[in-house]
């Protein structure tokens, strides 16, 4: 597996992990509290954060288990870890505009929500939520890429 | 996703021919992963012009040495 598709199986994993438990801690507040009254800023922000954090920690982890691999192949690490080929850019290029369509497409239904003027805290999850899908969208088109031909 | 390539190559029968070269050691000559060279090679992928001519060199054949591309029908 190129180096580039581990990334991208970290990042669809982290795209799906961390929003899962964003919209349960919400979700959990939505049963006491008004949509208005709830704290989102703070959750939300872990949850950027945490989504930054993983990603550094998943490619350290993926280096080292490429390299652990590449040594035990008799290979050296920094030709599995370092060749970012022409087929790799090409794929990165069609699932990032995939997630960008994606996201554009949220970005109009935030702009509606905006319009009617709702509270912050469903904004700001439809923000996010765009952003998240996008991410996972794009991760997605670029497995398939990846395993069924581009 | 993109349609299949209609692009065909002989790598495979290249690679026995220059001394059963493994895919992993064309990789290493293109400068590029396995993958992309199985990808290629099973014809999942139309590498660009100027990979196209660095397997021809690999091979020391000319381009249309390696990759073929069906006529036409015009039927």
């Amino acid at each position: 597996m190129p180096f580039e598709e581990k990334m991208t199986w970290v990042s669809l994993v982290v795209a799906i992990a961390v929003p899962i438990w964003y919209v349960a801690t919400m979700l959990g507040k939505l049963q006491t509290t008004a949509a208005a009254d709830i704290n989102f800023q703070t959750p939300l922000i872990i949850a950027i954060v945490a989504s930054v954090v993983l990603m550094v920690v998943g490619a350290i982890v993926m280096s080292v288990a490429t390299s652990v691999t590449a040594v035990a192949r008799g290979r050296k690490p920094e030709d599995d870890i370092d060749r970012k080929d022409e087929r790799d850019k090409t794929i990165g290029r069609h699932g990032d505009l995939v997630g960008y369509y994606v996201a554009s497409a949220g970005m109009v239904g935030v702009l509606i929500l905006t319009m009617l003027e709702v509270d912050y805290f469903w904004i700001a999850g439809a923000l996010y939520l765009s952003f998240v899908v996008a991410m996972v969208v794009g991760s997605i088109a670029k497995l398939v890429a990846y395993h069924r031909g581009f | 996703m993109g349609k299949p390539t209609r692009v065909t190559n002989r790598i495979r029968a290249l690679r026995f021919v220059a001394g059963e070269m493994t895919q992993a050691e064309l990789a290493d000559r293109l400068g590029v992963t396995r993958q992309t060279v199985i990808a290629v090679e099973q014809g999942k992928y139309s590498p660009t012009l100027e990979m196209a001519f660095q397997i021809a060199r690999v091979f020391g054949v000319p381009l249309d040495g390696v990759f073929g591309y069906p006529e036409e029908d015009r039927s």
